[in-house]
């Protein structure tokens, strides 16, 4: 399977996971490659993102499948060329490893604190992630749901920084998966007092079911 | 961007919209510019992006060096909300900087409903909205577009406005502009400069006074203003600047495509249709230019779409080579090539079944009016045998879906005009009856009717609207009489197309009314989700002003239109006798076939048109 290693910075956080990939099969063909097209009356590029990215949310380790027709290579410069800000191509390269073994992720949250970090939240948070359970109030398809995130948390690490706490996690990525999101919406129920001011959102690297970092 | 910008985008909609950032989006070194143009479009980022003047006048000012032309677009309610409670001022998306930074402030309008959204913008920039407020030579506001050629409900608020083709006054006006700045004008002595550009309008250089019975009594230009401005147009739009390098925006947008424009003005004549007569003459684009500026802009942008646009593009001369060469280039691409505003006639018929466009939205259809006699006084050129031939061709080739759009309302309707309608769409149904290739799937029509809008600059522009009463009535009465359940029927509501025109024809007391709907928290006028009816009547009333007198009362054939100083090349007399020709149900033939006087072609070097 032909893949691409993509990095979403910037103001490109800002745009949705379908908005990239129209933006991917635009700038293919502005690098003048012509992805491989369904048959049909309506023929689709093949292009697909083995993990979407909630709008907002910056990642290093985005992962893009696509095809095409004729056996050309390409280069990542290429399509940086042909890339708005933010968007860039890190790899391109081929892999044998199905989509279902994309089984973790690991994730940063940025808890910004305009009156400063309150006193021992960073151990309070810590505690409350790694407790017994962790209730939280997530969408499904029935609508609101009440569901423990606690086993979908692998691990978790807390850094004071001045006005803020970095927050590295080790989540569930896929079946089920966890949006790094819930674990605000956590620390909001739990720990009002401890409730950050904004949060920015990273997305660091992907991991299959041994740890190892999957392409 | 900052923090407290990247702190509202995740509660809203779309904030994809409000971040710039896109491909081909131009980032110019502002120690090395010295005029800063925020060039502001009244409506949202996805209404604004597709609009194709935009797109060739960011080009135009970039292109210009020491110039930075950026993109403001007006922000949803959501948007809006955070920006105000927040303190950010509306800013521009290539640099993030807020309007009051910019030397220049330009809106392209072209939609009346947009009016509300120039004050609401210019206050979410913090600048003030009336031009007597702002008294420097910075934040110079100007304006142009489809809907300028009345400027006069906007008269106190833009302190200039550049009318026609702006290709060339542009550019004009912001070279004058930079020497003003250079050489420290005042803005009084920045205004006379330019109104003595060609195309140039200055409102407050002409005074207007009234009636008793609240007519205009007398237009009184000031500081040796023009008493005509005419509008400008490109001579040679082979040599008009085209841009192939255009932004492509990181979200959806309204047209999501490449554009090409294969010529401007329309040689047909309808006459309630105003851009039919404010973009004369005719002028094309050669194939050769077209096609290569096509397979530049799919290459640049990677659009899997393009269209040929024009006012109707059936009539592009060279459409038959064109149309060949394009799909010659999109088919093995996997581009699709889309032609909107065909004619019903044979060669785009066939062309349509060609490119299978039907398949994907069905046959569309305007009509506008329901028997031959009304058609041919509205001057509109399309038969029943043409529509009802088309439609059996697709209905034999498969199709199954048509879409109808009418107006009522027009002049010299009768009941029986309006129940034409349903006699034609009843025709269409036993075509399909007829000729269906397969009836099992059944067949759906779309019937759509809107309320009519007398607009200035057409034979039409004296014209009385009817009460939106009588529009009712009429409306049920189609409905009443529509032969059949399967057949779908959507009508505009009233509310809107009274305002509409009110405003198309409005005259400088209508400033006040602006004002008094945006203090009370209109805009986005165009959107169902914003507009308030009850908001502009209030208004209306606060201000005393009578909404019929623009719309119901109609205006008397010698009485001194609000827009009398603007001309667009085409002559007052011919209008009057285009609107007695539609009185005695008579049509005029298209520029083509026989050229009818109507005295654009004066705007040309030469006075031929190429029609």
């Amino acid at each position: 399977m032909r893949r691409m290693l993509l990095e979403k910075t910037g103001t490109a956080i800002w745009m949705s996971h379908l908005d990239l990939m129209r933006l991917m099969q635009r700038a293919f063909r502005r690098a003048g490659v012509v992805l491989h097209h369904s048959q049909g009356y309506t023929p689709h590029a093949y292009v697909s993102m083995l993990l979407p990215l909630s709008v907002g949310t910056e990642s290093v380790c985005e992962i893009m499948e696509y095809e095409i027709d004729a056996d050309i290579a390409i280069e990542p410069k290429d399509m940086n060329a042909v890339l708005p800000q933010g968007v860039r191509v890190l790899k391109v390269y081929e892999s044998d490893r199905k989509a279902k073994f994309l089984t973790e992720l690991s994730a940063s949250l940025t808890m910004l604190y305009d009156r400063g970090v309150p006193d021992g939240a960073a151990q309070r948070i810590g505690a409350l992630l790694n407790g017994e359970s962790l209730l939280v109030e997530k969408r499904t398809k029935r609508g609101m749901d009440e569901t423990d995130v606690r086993p979908m948390i692998h691990n978790t690490e807390l850094t004071v920084v001045e006005d803020r706490i970095l927050l590295t996690a080790r989540i569930s990525a896929q079946n089920p998966s966890l949006n790094p999101a819930l674990l605000t919406t956590a620390i909001e129920r739990y720990l009002p007092q401890d409730k950050p001011d904004f949060v920015r959102y990273r997305r660091l690297e992907v991991y299959d079911e041994n740890g190892e970092i999957f392409r | 961007m900052s923090e407290k910008l990247e702190r509202i985008l995740p509660r809203v909609q779309k904030p994809a919209r409000y971040v710039g950032g896109e491909y081909n989006q131009i980032i110019k070194n502002i120690d090395q510019v010295d005029v800063r143009v925020a060039f502001c479009f009244p409506d949202t980022y996805e209404i604004g992006m597709s609009n194709l003047g935009m797109r060739i006048l960011y080009a135009v000012m970039n292109r210009m060096e020491g110039v930075w032309c950026e993109r403001v677009f007006a922000p949803w309610g959501d948007m809006e909300e955070e920006l105000r409670k927040n303190h950010i001022p509306l800013y521009a998306l290539e640099s993030g900087d807020p309007l009051a930074d910019f030397d220049m402030i330009a809106f392209t309008i072209g939609y009346e409903m947009c009016y509300t959204n120039v004050l609401n913008m210019l206050d979410l920039g913090g600048i003030p909205r009336r031009s007597a407020d702002r008294n420097g030579l910075e934040h110079i506001v100007f304006a142009g577009g489809a809907c300028t050629y009345n400027p006069e409900p906007l008269a106190d608020f833009v302190d200039f406005f550049s009318l026609g083709e702006g290709e060339e006054l542009t550019e004009e006006i912001v070279s004058l502009y930079r020497k003003a700045k250079r050489e420290s004008w005042s803005k009084d002595a920045f205004l006379l400069a330019v109104s003595k550009l060609n195309g140039v309008y200055v409102p407050s250089f002409y005074e207007h006074t009234y009636n008793e019975d609240g007519t205009l009594k007398a237009i009184t230009p000031l500081h040796g203003a023009p008493t005509t401005v005419t509008k400008r147009i490109m001579q040679n739009l082979d040599e008009a600047l085209y841009p192939t390098d255009i932004i492509v925006p990181n979200t959806e947008i309204v047209h999501d495509r490449s554009n090409l424009e294969v010529m401007r003005g329309c040689i047909r004549g309808c006459r309630f249709c105003q851009a039919g007569f404010t973009y004369r003459p005719v002028r094309p684009r050669s194939p050769e230019l077209l096609l290569r500026q096509a397979i530049e802009s799919l290459e640049n942008s990677g659009c899997h779409e393009i269209t040929l646009s024009s006012l109707s593009t059936s009539d592009y001369k060279n459409l038959p080579v064109l149309a060949q060469q394009m799909q010659d280039y999109c088919t093995p691409r996997k581009i699709n090539l889309s032609l909107p505003s065909l004619r019903a006639d044979n060669f785009s018929r066939e062309l349509m079944l060609r490119l299978q466009q039907v398949r994907k939205s069905g046959l569309t259809f305007a009509p506008e009016a329901g028997t031959q006699r009304l058609r041919d006084a509205i001057n509109k050129n399309v038969t029943e045998e043409e529509i009802l031939e088309t439609c059996a061709i697709a209905f034999e080739g498969g199709w199954n879906n048509v879409k109808l759009y009418f107006m009522l309302g027009l002049p010299t309707e009768t009941d029986e005009d309006v129940l034409g309608i349903a006699e034609l769409v009843y025709k269409i149904l036993k075509t399909w009856r007829e000729h269906a290739s397969n009836k099992k799937r059944g067949v759906r029509i779309h019937v759509a009717t809107a309320y009519f809008v007398p607009k200035p600059f057409t034979p039409f522009q004296w014209e009385k609207q009817i009460t939106p009463e009588e529009y009712m009535r009429r409306q049920k009465l189609l409905k009443d009489n529509m032969p059949s359940k399967s057949i779908e029927y959507n009508w505009h509501a009233s509310d809107l197309s009274r305002l509409e025109a009110v405003l198309a024809r409005g005259d400088r007391r209508l400033c006040a009314v602006l004002e008094e709907v945006v203090n009370r928290g209109g805009k986005l006028d165009g959107w169902d989700e914003y507009f308030s009816y009850q908001t502009w009547m209030d208004s209306l009333a606060a201000c005393g002003v009578d909404p019929d007198f623009y719309t119901t009362r109609g205006y008397d054939l010698d009485e001194l239109l609000p827009w009398s100083v603007i001309s667009d090349g085409v002559s007052t007399l011919f209008l009057k006798k285009e609107k007695e020709r539609a009185y005695r149900n008579e049509t005029t033939p298209d520029c083509r076939t026989k050229c009818s006087g109507c005295g654009a072609s004066c705007l040309l070097k030469g006075g031929r048109c190429d029609a």
